[in-house]
């Protein structure tokens, strides 16, 4: 078989995947976020957490539940890395410096996943199971909860209550990504990922040198990883390790996981508010750009646009493994990227300028396309009311959507949204780039290096925790610098939305008529596509221009 | 729980109780489990895929290896690695292939440096397995992603066949059928790339002579 027919095969064999998963996942995720139905064990977890599961919140109440939850979750993770050394399981490792606990503990609360430390030279074994591996699962469902509030927005009336936090996170922590994530393990090691709990042992390889072979709770890991858009790596090669990515076949089946639940909420959303088509005019954008940059971004790599490395090797192959090639590691740069996920299984630093430009423009979009669990849902509905609101100003309409009237209140919450993460990226970056120390950390010079930066700063900002990883960014100020602004690129969006949240749901919802814009025919998935584009475009032109954009017409 | 505290410690206790429980759940009692049943199901795999070699382990069969003659002198660490003759080489590696230590070489994709060790390794494969530098395959002068890349290019396997047949003083035949019986084709037929495992090819190559 060639290579293009390969290629093909395996993102149509994974389109097919996702959309077999579309309707009962989607349907069943709904399902958990609206009965009125405990589980018996659920009611047990209640209890032993001394939460009340039978009231409704209203969403400054949600709100204070969330970030309790995540504040107590980087306290602990901190103290936790900071004390392994005198836990079960440390297999030797130290206790882990104050700048890089900090940065780890915002990094895996906010399911970024940055990593500024090597996980096999710094983390034992109990830290990632019971402490990173962890916040994989309740980040990720927080994400869920989030934007089940903000649905609930939409479907409620006259009221001020969002639902309750602590329901929504066991609920979907305990029956959608535990199960899902167990069955999903299993697969991963039967087809070769590992799962022991051996420390570093030596052994001695064919020529008589000394190899040390690494072990670990990997595929639990790995599972969870790739389906809450986790993404960071049991290892510091991440899911370019054969031991977290043994084949081609986990890598699509790691790539399905990173996908399927964000792609899969649009049902969820379109079911709750009782029109299914809604839902597919969310699916409909989010494939559209993802298709795009899939495309794109394996152009790139298969001509090794501008690149003179590329054509010097005769192929792009710098940074990407041999039994992947480049249409599975460019499909998994895409997906990677346009969740929160940030998992590699090819470093991004050595793309075609094209292809590592992409992959930071897809970050830029606030990934969207599909985004983070539940966060990507929500980033989107975001812009749909913008969208909403810009087709609103052509007509001279108050714009409503799914019923609510977006006013100035309801249209503040959104752009300060919007506006939030470029905020970050830019005074971040330039920051970084006017300080002297600081910018010497970049691995490669002129443009290339700017692009570090700038990919540093966009990846940490929108939680996606993926790297251009030649930058060296163990320093204080680094740890520092990103670990807040993954914290302030997570939480201040959160506070905006579930404020939409409540602000909606007060609304009685308005008759639709024959003004009303529709929102779930082409014409609509078009503005939609067209504001995104437009907003982002507009808001990163310049800082693409001095990275990626400049190297490339080098 | 006394309901006497202020509204937001009562908020952060109830946090704290909650994040324990589940990560009981999802820290303990989940990857525990998940290791139970992959030892008991799957032990070759959970525990690496490992090779032996006259009952020893001499590796795995995911994390390449170096196949490097002995340094002429083991206490000098900048002395430059010098490919052995008699094993198929597998492709550079940014963290010469040490499991503690993966990763990519992170350089950028018009890096002067990196063009400049992509044209140095390509004449020096070119040179040591006796072909023209226009025949050497991509993944032999470009370092892997994690660093441990154990398999090469289908390419680059038979580029090396008669170089590695005339130093054991084997059959060419022979070897190229080693190859063969270590070559894979895509994943269900369509995934990823095909490829050679180097540390399985020189595994069979070791028990061949």
């Amino acid at each position: 078989m060639n290579d293009t027919l390969a290629g093909w095969l395996q993102i149509i064999a994974l389109l097919g995947a996702l959309a077999l998963s579309y309707r009962p996942l989607g349907d069943y995720i709904a399902h958990v976020l609206t009965t009125a139905k405990h589980l018996r064990a659920e009611r047990v977890l209640y209890r032993l957490g001394g939460v009340n599961a039978d009231v409704d919140q209203r969403w400054p109440v949600y709100l204070r539940s969330v970030l309790a939850f995540s504040a107590v979750s980087v306290f602990f993770l901190y103290g936790f890395q900071r004390l392994q050394n005198h836990l079960l399981l440390d297999i030797g490792m130290k206790a882990v410096p104050p700048g890089t606990s900090f940065n780890t503990a915002a990094s895996f609360v906010t399911n970024t996943n940055w990593q500024s430390y090597s996980g096999e030279s710094t983390m034992g074994h109990l830290v990632q199971m019971a402490g990173l591996a962890v916040q994989n699962f309740v980040s990720a469902a927080v994400g869920i909860a989030i934007v089940a509030a903000l649905i609930r927005g939409f479907t409620r009336r006259r009221t001020d209550r969002v639902g309750n936090f602590w329901v929504d996170l066991t609920r979907i922590t305990v029956r959608v990504l535990l199960p899902l994530a167990f069955v999903f393990a299993i697969v991963l090691v039967a087809a070769g990922a590992v799962e022991n709990l051996h420390g570093i042992h030596e052994i001695s390889t064919l020529v008589g040198d000394k190899q040390s072979i690494t072990g670990g709770p990997v595929a639990s890991q790995e599972a969870i990883k790739e389906l809450g858009t986790n993404g960071g790596g049991f290892y510091n090669a991440n899911s370019a390790h054969p031991f977290e990515n043994p084949n081609a076949f986990t890598n699509w089946l790691e790539i399905y996981l990173l996908l399927v639940i964000s792609f899969s909420l649009p049902r969820t959303f379109g079911r709750m508010v009782g029109d299914n088509r809604q839902g597919y005019a969310i699916l409909a954008v989010m494939g559209l750009i993802w298709a795009a940059s899939v495309a794109l971004i394996t152009i790139n790599e298969l001509h090794s646009v501008s690149s003179s490395a590329g054509h010097a090797a005769g192929g792009m192959l710098e940074g990407k493994e041999q039994r992947f090639g480049i249409w599975a590691s460019t499909l998994f740069a895409a997906s990677t990227t346009l969740t929160s996920t940030g998992a590699v299984n090819s470093f991004h630093d050595s793309f075609s300028p094209g292809g590592g430009g992409l992959t930071i423009f897809n970050m830029m979009l606030g990934e969207i396309a599909p985004g983070g669990t539940g966060s990507g849902l929500y980033g989107i509905l975001i812009l749909a009311i913008i969208a909403v609101f810009v087709a609103g100003l052509m007509v001279g309409r108050t714009p409503e959507y799914l019923g609510k009237k977006l006013g100035g209140r309801e249209m503040k919450f959104a752009s300060l949204y919007i506006l939030t993460t470029p905020a970050i990226v830019l005074i971040g970056a330039g920051t970084a780039m006017s300080l002297k120390g600081e910018r010497a950390n970049m691995l490669n010079s002129g443009p290339h290096g700017f692009s570090e930066v700038l990919y540093a700063f966009t990846s940490a900002a929108n939680n996606n925790g993926s790297a251009f990883a030649g930058i060296t960014v163990t320093s204080d100020w680094w740890n520092t610098a990103l670990g807040l602004a993954m914290l302030f690129g997570r939480f201040l969006p959160m506070i905006f939305v579930l404020a939409l949240a409540g602000s909606l749901a007060k609304q009685q919802p308005v008759p639709v008529t024959s003004g009303t814009l529709p929102t779930h025919r082409p014409q609509f998935v078009g503005l939609l596509t067209g504001v995104i584009l437009i907003v982002v475009g507009l808001t990163y032109f310049p800082a693409l221009a001095l990275g990626p954009l400049a190297e490339g017409l080098h | 729980m006394p309901s006497s505290l202020p509204a937001a410690v009562r908020n952060h206790m109830a946090a704290l109780r909650m994040l324990l429980v589940l990560t009981v759940i999802t820290g303990i009692v989940y990857p525990l489990a998940v290791t139970g049943i992959a030892q008991a199901a799957f032990s070759h795999q959970a525990n690496g895929s490992l090779v032996h070699q006259n009952g020893k382990v001499v590796g795995s069969s995911l994390i390449g290896q170096n196949f490097d003659l002995p340094k002429k002198n083991p206490n000098d660490p900048n002395e430059a690695p010098r490919p052995d003759p008699k094993w198929f080489q597998p492709r550079p590696s940014a963290g010469g292939y040490d499991p503690t230590a993966s990763g990519a070489s992170n350089l950028g994709p018009n890096n002067p440096d990196l063009v400049k060790t992509i044209k140095e390794r390509k004449a020096a494969v070119a040179a040591f397995d006796g072909v023209n530098p226009k025949d050497v395959p991509a993944d032999a002068v470009t370092a892997s992603g994690s660093g441990l890349d154990p398999d090469i290019s289908k390419a680059y396997a038979y580029e090396q066949v008669d170089r590695v047949a005339k130093a054991r003083g084997l059959d060419p035949a022979a070897v190229r059928e080693l190859v063969a019986d270590n070559t894979h084709s895509r994943a269900v037929g369509f995934l990823g790339e095909p490829y050679v495992n180097v540390v399985d090819l020189n595994v069979g190559l070791a028990k061949a002579k």
